[in-house]
């Protein structure tokens, strides 16, 4: 049909942009696994492969490397997704109440034991998760005027109001450095064995982009989503539950991180549009990728020692934030 | 055949439409039209199950609209509202695709490709399809949403108000284009007016509303008279014949 060939072009585009992602995921993941406080190189491998080398290897690169990239790509994919069932492109789990709940969550595992199973901790912490996040859209559709810059505020309120009640608790059970550390996420300490929760985040955003159509009419609204079939409100809740487990499985594994699912998927859709089908694989790469790059730099600047990733993605995000907000300002106006 | 049989909504303590009956035959373009504020979209919104009703029941072709599943519903009606204003930037052609999404359920076919371009031709889109509807005037991407419900294929098409923010020459394509619709495809088309000369020039049936209620329903030439349009709009109204159409004049009278 020669009348669809600029919107294929289009679609070029995307898919260019997605295996230029893939191939830059590719090569910082190889310097990730390079990258570290003990000597080990990827050449070694193949030059003087002995017993400790594949130890380092195995044991702690590969896993931190693997994590990164499921966290990075899963929190994106998160982002995208929290702006669909917002409808608002200025949010993610961060600033809508889904971190904070669930490091709350974190909070109840430890006052109820400690040593809590893993997966009783994950069911716990994504039912906090999920219940934050639900809190934040019920409050939205409760408000008249939804301006744009309205839903984000919202969102910082709710999430600041949780995280003072968890401040709150912590304090007087005298667990406030473990919540500082839920709250400022790195990856110093992903060993094999401690990071396989991330899986599941892998599971969502597969899940994502497999449902990327429906999450993308969810994002036009109910009467577009009703018009054409859809149950919205079965697929907010799947939505709020897929925000949630990613959230709460990156909140266990290596603690907050903010900003990847808010200046991922705003670049990503400045570049291919908002259609989530063109977007979403592009948008869990570069998510991965500034994941990675967070990582490398935090352990680069300062080495041997390691800058939190949470906080170098907190000042870079954040400046990439004011510079979104001041480029939509008529939009918003 | 829609058939509303004692269709109430109520919002607290407001009846917004009361016990309303009506039927609309299979075929031809209806027009809803009445005063600011006599339920017109309301009652739109219950026949299109986007909004529950509070009292009574809405046959399509005798599917109850509360208990038919919303894919198989999506696939004999499609609803556009007044306030379709969204914040994504989609391109002409991916939104009038979502038009075919009752019947591929997003895996587009060679046959929905058909339709979307059918739908993009039929509303001279094709030029703008890779435009995003951020980058189009308002009377544009208010056809690329027309585009898109025709693109769904329905038996039903209802729309609401889908003459606001477009100028004259477009009301007039888009309402050839909805009469068009209903003559050449057997398309049952429903909308809601506020212009009542376009009600009275392109309708085969008129449905007159106020305060909530069904105030006259019949014909233009039934319904396009001085004293029913005079009492629906409380002010005064005169009708008058002009190349065989009828004609309300209002604007300054007396």
């Amino acid at each position: 049909m020669t009348t669809s060939s600029s919107t294929a072009s289009t679609g070029r585009c995307a898919l260019l942009l997605t295996c230029g992602a893939a191939l830059l995921v590719i090569l910082l993941a190889l310097a990730s696994l390079n990258t570290g406080a003990s000597q080990m190189k990827l050449l070694h491998l193949l030059t003087q492969p002995d017993d400790r080398v594949t130890r380092v290897l195995f044991a702690s690169r590969l896993p931190r490397t693997v994590a990164l990239t499921l966290a990075g790509a899963g929190l994106a994919v998160a982002g995208l997704l929290m702006q669909m069932l917002a409808r608002n492109r200025l949010v993610e789990p961060g600033t809508v109440g889904t971190f904070s709940a669930a490091s709350f969550g974190m909070l109840l595992a430890a006052l109820i034991n400690p040593g809590m199973a893993l997966w009783l901790k994950f069911v716990l912490v994504s039912v906090c998760a999920a219940l934050g996040s639900w809190l934040f859209l019920a409050i939205l559709q409760r408000i008249p005027l939804r301006s744009a810059l309205i839903v984000p505020l919202v969102g910082l309120v709710l999430s600041a109001v949780l995280a003072s009640g968890s401040g709150l608790v912590a304090s007087l059970f005298e667990l406030g450095q473990a919540l500082r550390a839920w709250n400022s996420g790195d990856f110093s300490a992903i060993l094999r064995g401690r990071y396989e929760l991330l899986w599941v985040a892998a599971g969502m955003t597969v899940l994502a982009m497999l449902l990327a159509d429906r999450f993308t009419v969810i994002g036009m609204g109910k009467d577009f989503a009703t018009n054409v079939g859809i149950n919205y409100a079965a697929l907010m809740v799947l939505g709020v539950l897929m925000v949630s487990l990613i959230s709460a499985s990156v909140v266990i594994t290596a603690g907050a991180l903010p900003f990847v699912g808010l200046v991922v998927p705003n670049l990503v859709r400045a570049l291919v549009g908002d259609n989530m089908r063109r977007g979403i694989v592009l948008v869990a790469l570069c998510g991965a990728a500034l994941m990675l790059v967070a990582d490398l730099l935090g352990r680069l600047l300062i080495h041997p020692y390691e800058v939190p990733s949470a906080n170098l993605l907190a000042i870079v995000g954040s400046l990439v934030f004011i510079v979104i907000l001041l480029r939509g300002r008529r939009q918003w106006a | 055949m829609i058939e509303a049989k004692t269709l109430s909504k109520r919002y607290n303590e407001r009846l917004v439409v009361q016990d309303v009956s009506l039927q609309i035959p299979r075929g031809g373009v209806t027009a809803i039209i009445g005063p600011n504020g006599a339920g017109k979209s309301t009652l739109l919104s219950m026949i299109s199950r986007l909004t529950p009703m509070s009292a009574g029941s809405v046959e399509i072709d005798g599917m109850d609209v509360t208990r038919t599943p919303g894919p198989e519903l999506a696939k004999r009606l499609s609803i556009l509202r007044q306030h379709n204003q969204t914040s994504l930037r989609l391109s002409v052609r991916d939104l009038v695709a979502f038009g075919r999404f009752p019947h591929s359920g997003g895996r587009l076919t060679a046959e929905d490709q058909h339709h979307i371009d059918e739908a993009l031709d039929y509303l001279s889109l094709n030029e703008f399809q890779d435009r995003h509807l951020d980058e189009l005037s308002g009377g544009q991407r208010q056809r690329a949403y027309v585009a898109m419900v025709m693109c769904q294929d329905t038996d039903y098409v209802l729309l609401d108000e889908p003459l606001n923010n477009i100028d004259m020459r477009f009301a007039v394509d888009m309402m050839q284009l909805l009469r068009r619709a209903a003559d050449e495809k057997g398309k049952t088309v429903v909308v809601v007016l506020h212009d009542i000369n376009f009600a009275s020039c392109y309708s085969d049936h008129i449905i007159a509303m106020r305060g909530g209620k069904l105030a006259w329903q019949g014909t233009p030439d039934e319904v396009m008279r001085d004293e029913i349009l005079s009492e629906l709009y409380e002010i005064p109204m005169q009708v008058h014949e002009l190349n065989g159409q009828r004609i309300c004049v209002y604007f300054r009278m007396g």
